[in-house]
């Protein structure tokens, strides 16, 4: 399928190079806005309902405050899409594709399948805050970090017991050092107001992170 | 280096026979208790079936598999535990029965064997404090199946003294398995994070956040994990997950560790996971891992 992309501002999601967008035209069926601004582009975008579909890039927001809901049969052919990005990482193969209760199983599919031709893997989600990977996994986040302070076990040991008990390639404690513990806070602190659920607000490890970055940025000792 | 030379295992069940495997393996002569003559004979079977099958596949040198069943010996005489320098005990999860069974080893064994447990949720300290040898107590939380995994959970209670710590950590060590030190806190550090994190997973299915299948692919691809929660709770069986949230909710009273209303209706509608055909996802067959 032929889609066209309207680039609005950085796009978390595609930050450089990559097929998905090599693979746009001018013109197109299906039609993505990329980037921090993409709600607000689609805002002032035309002629959507022409589309097979309309993808609008999502930070932490819902897809609803973008299209506006309505007794729990809000939906069309405008879906959510972000590829799921661990602070600083590279973003992953993943893209979290969201939907609403009454969004046109037509537009998933064309969404779905040309995230796939660009080689991404798809996971339908409904539109709830955090969607599926931070929802599932700030919570445990936060604990290891709780856990680190309460001194349970070292972070080493903390890291290497679920990499060797669960074969997970990186423990807690190892990725989010690596990616940001700031971003975790951000993400947390807005999943934390999104949902009003205490495992979700925001370790305390976090909060210093976040509290050192910006002193770093003004120029604070 | 290590000390220890006899090891007993107490429990012929699941994790009694696996780490009953690792220890013949490591080539110590290996005595496993059960009351249960049935209990032995099983364990027994599938011993060799693994040991055979490692050799067949290249992961056991020829004869070993013969060499360490012939260090391999079961019992249902409590009393033939005396001559081992470290038992692990690897019964069901009820404090009052651990203590029974640490009372009567105590008497039986010599002042020196060294007490172990395999709990996963029951506090060591509260257990060391039933056996009569509380100094000479620590936790050792191998994880399923014991015979594949190497992580062991070390934990010392409040009265277990530096030395059996570290004739315990040795020992490990000697086993081949890899030794991780943790607090004897509930859940240690594995089950504390993984029981309420596959519950989270199972509430979002609740919520209609989206399917299993999807929430499965999204972990696996986002993580690289091996398996989405879904999958491994599938594996761990809803009967099981539901036991283990009790025990943590129990213990904790944090929220996330209290059993979804989902497990329960799963489990009366017959949907335990893998070893019914159906959980989460459906199954050909039924057939569990390592079996």
């Amino acid at each position: 399928m032929r889609y066209e992309i309207v680039k609005a501002g950085e796009s978390r999601s595609f930050p450089t190079s990559h097929p998905f967008l090599e693979q746009a035209g001018p013109h197109g069926e299906g039609l993505f806005y990329l980037g921090t601004d993409a709600g607000s582009a689609f805002g002032n975008g035309e002629g959507h309902e022409s589309r097979s579909f309309v993808a609008i890039e999502l930070g932490t927001e819902c897809l609803g405050s973008h299209t506006g809901e309505h007794r729990g049969e809000e939906g069309s052919n405008v879906v959510g899409f972000a590829r799921f990005r661990l602070g600083d990482a590279d973003p992953s193969p993943l893209v979290e594709l969201v939907r609403q209760p009454g969004t046109h199983p037509a537009a998933i599919e064309a969404a779905r399948a040309v995230f796939q031709a660009a080689g991404l893997v798809v996971a339908v989600c409904n539109d709830f805050p955090g969607r599926i990977v931070d929802r599932l996994i700030r919570p445990y986040f936060n604990a290891a970090l709780r856990r680190l302070d309460e001194k349970l076990a070292s972070a080493d040991d903390l890291d290497k017991t679920l990499c060797l008990g669960l074969g997970y390639p990186e423990g807690p404690i190892s990725l989010l050092e690596r990616t940001g513990l700031a971003h975790h806070f951000r993400v947390t602190q807005a999943l934390h107001e999104a949902l009003g659920q205490e495992p979700y607000a925001p370790a305390r490890r976090a909060r210093v992170a976040a509290e050192r970055e910006e002193r770093v940025k003004r120029g604070l000792p | 280096m290590t000390t220890i030379k006899t090891v007993g295992v107490a429990g012929a069940g699941t994790m009694g026979a696996g780490i009953a495997i690792v220890a013949a393996r490591a080539g110590f002569k290996t005595i496993v208790f059960d009351a249960r003559q049935e209990a032995l004979d099983r364990a027994r079977g599938q011993t060799e079936a693994f040991l055979k099958k490692s050799e067949e596949r290249g992961k056991l040198p020829a004869g070993a598999a013969a060499a360490a069943m012939s260090r391999w010996e079961g019992t249902t005489a409590l009393d033939d535990l005396a001559s081992c320098d470290i038992i692990i005990e690897a019964i069901f999860e009820d404090l009052a029965v651990k203590h029974q069974l640490f009372g009567q080893l105590n008497e039986v064994c010599p002042p020196d064997t060294i007490f172990a447990s395999n709990t996963s949720t029951i506090s060591i300290t509260e257990i060391a404090g039933g056996s009569g040898r509380p100094d000479r107590f620590v936790g050792m939380h191998f994880c399923l199946p014991a015979q594949l995994m190497k992580l062991i959970e070390m934990s010392p209670g409040l009265a277990t003294s530096e030395g059996t710590f570290q004739t315990a950590w040795a020992f490990a060590e000697a086993m081949g398995q890899k030794p991780v030190a943790t607090q004897d806190t509930p859940g240690f550090i594995l089950n504390y994070f993984l029981i309420p994190f596959n519950n989270d997973a199972i509430r979002l299915v609740e919520q209609g956040v989206a399917e299993p299948a999807d929430i499965d692919t999204a972990i696996k691809t986002a993580l690289g994990y091996p398996m989405g929660p879904l999958e491994l709770l599938d594996l761990v069986g809803m009967d099981t997950q539901k036991l283990l949230c009790e025990a943590m909710h129990g213990l904790t009273h944090e929220p996330r560790a209290a059993c979804p209303p989902l497990v329960r209706r799963m489990i009366a509608a017959k949907r335990l996971g893998k070893k019914t055909g159906k959980g989460f996802h459906t199954y050909g067959d039924t057939k569990m891992f390592g079996a």
